[in-house]
């Protein structure tokens, strides 16, 4: 994939945004990839959590909310835990799926009616609950 | 003594069995589960953007609640664990927040309930000692692997449950029945968790390693703490063993189940139906029922 990386872009609001949902500083990355390392769905994701951070550090807000990463995350904490810069990741991860979640066209991520036959009978209410509040606007 | 319970959902209708094992349990150890009046939902998740208070409001009204009819709280799903103690939390340390969501929901709570999961009650106020003085059936020569999962531990700063990266509280509790605890490396794994609505292939895949890293190890059985990763590493060995023909399928147990058998408690009663794997041929098995 080729990126382009301009002053503007560098400059722009994006990462200010995300900072401000995930109250984290993205700044404090560096790069390490501890986080993608012990993630226990980085096998199904595009890129790794630390390489949606760096996107989003670049300012590249399209190439960062085009790949599943932050929709498969469990926010399961492992990378928070183990962040020796001590950056709360499954908050950056979050305050990615609110950037979209959030804007005026609503762009859920999971649609009820497309459920299998039986899906909602077999699931637990308490996957559905948690799952609804990560992936519906 | 008593103490204050949350249910939670899914502890009604698909986990019946962890929740009525739970209270059977706990008459026998000489304490009781008072359930909460008029509880409602706690919302499943944390709110991870630090903007959204409205996810803070269901949690906070059940510990506001709680806080009129008693101190100290507690509950059995891991989640419902997370979200209600990270919140208590949130509400004792963060005084603009506490004030919003106060004057919100036109009460004064002040985050000084204390939020304990059962087996902390176990740990910390009965004592494994007692536990084994308890047992009517030790459950000697079972190889049990202990699965903690995420929402127990971490962020274990807030949690305060155990070592972030090397618990050993849940062997404790194992070994007190007389089992012998499995150590295995996903025992902190995550199970794939809400996925199972949102990628449910991911989350199929999460609970092939995490039963297979127990197998590996020697486990007879795994043992959980909570119904969202029951759901994941029980109800969907289906959905495994279709994507991985070799896969055989092993029991799946609340710790309160192997805590009724192993102080006695008729086995009809402890719900094995709404396991998804059937545990009777490796109890009977090892002569336990
Ligand atoms: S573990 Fe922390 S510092 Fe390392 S890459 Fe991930 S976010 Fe950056
Ligand atoms: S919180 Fe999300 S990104 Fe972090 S390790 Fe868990 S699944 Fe991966």
């Amino acid at each position: 994939m080729k990126i382009e990386l301009t002053r503007e872009k560098v400059h722009n609001e994006f990462a200010k945004k995300v900072e401000l949902i995930s109250g984290q500083n993205l700044f404090a990355c560096y790069q390490c990839g501890n986080c993608t390392a012990g993630c226990p769905v980085a096998f199904a994701m595009e890129v790794g959590p630390h390489e949606v951070i760096r996107y989003t550090l670049l300012g590249l807000e399209e190439e960062a909310l085009a790949v599943n990463t932050f929709w498969l995350c469990a926010s399961c904490l492992q990378c928070t835990s183990r962040c020796p810069k001590g950056i709360d990741i499954a908050r950056v991860m979050d305050a990615l799926r609110m950037v979209i979640l959030r804007k005026k066209d609503r762009k859920d991520h999971i649609h009820v009616s497309e459920f299998q036959e039986g899906f909602l009978e077999k699931v637990p209410q308490i996957a559905f609950i948690s799952g609804f509040r990560k992936f519906l606007s | 003594m008593d103490y204050l319970y949350f249910p939670g959902c899914t502890l009604y209708t698909k986990a019946k069995n962890f929740d009525q094992t739970a209270r059977d349990c706990s008459l026998l150890l000489g304490f009781q589960l008072k359930e909460l009046p008029n509880w409602t939902c706690c919302g499943a998740t944390f709110p991870l953007a630090t903007d959204n208070i409205m996810a803070l409001l269901p949690p906070s009204r059940i510990l506001a609640r709680a806080r009129e009819e008693g101190t100290t709280l507690t509950t059995l799903c891991s989640v419902c664990f997370n979200v209600i103690k990270r919140t208590n939390r949130l509400i004792r340390n963060d005084g603009d927040k506490r004030d919003t969501i106060n004057n919100f929901m036109e009460t004064n709570y002040q985050g000084d309930l204390r939020v304990l999961h059962y087996l902390e009650i176990l740990k910390q106020d009965v004592g494994f000692p007692r536990i084994q003085e308890k047992m009517k059936k030790p459950l000697t020569g079972l190889k049990a692997a202990p699965y903690y999962g995420c929402m127990l531990l971490r962020p274990f700063e807030e949690m305060e449950f155990d070592d972030k990266e090397k618990p050993t509280l849940f062997e404790g509790f194992l070994e007190a029945m007389g089992a012998e605890a499995i150590d295995f490396p996903y025992k902190i794994e995550c199970c794939g968790s809400f996925q199972s609505v949102g990628s449910p292939e991911v989350a199929t895949e999460c609970g092939y390693k995490i039963l297979g890293s127990a197998v590996k190890n020697g486990a007879e059985v795994v043992v959980s703490t909570c119904p969202l990763c029951t759901f994941n590493i029980d109800h969907k060995q289906a959905d495994i063993k279709q994507k991985y023909l070799d896969f055989k399928p092993i029991p799946v147990l609340y710790f309160t189940q192997l805590l009724g058998i192993a102080m006695g408690l008729d086995y009809q009663t402890l719900g094995f139906g709404q396991n998804f794997v059937d545990p009777l041929p490796l109890l009977k098995g090892k002569g336990f029922i």
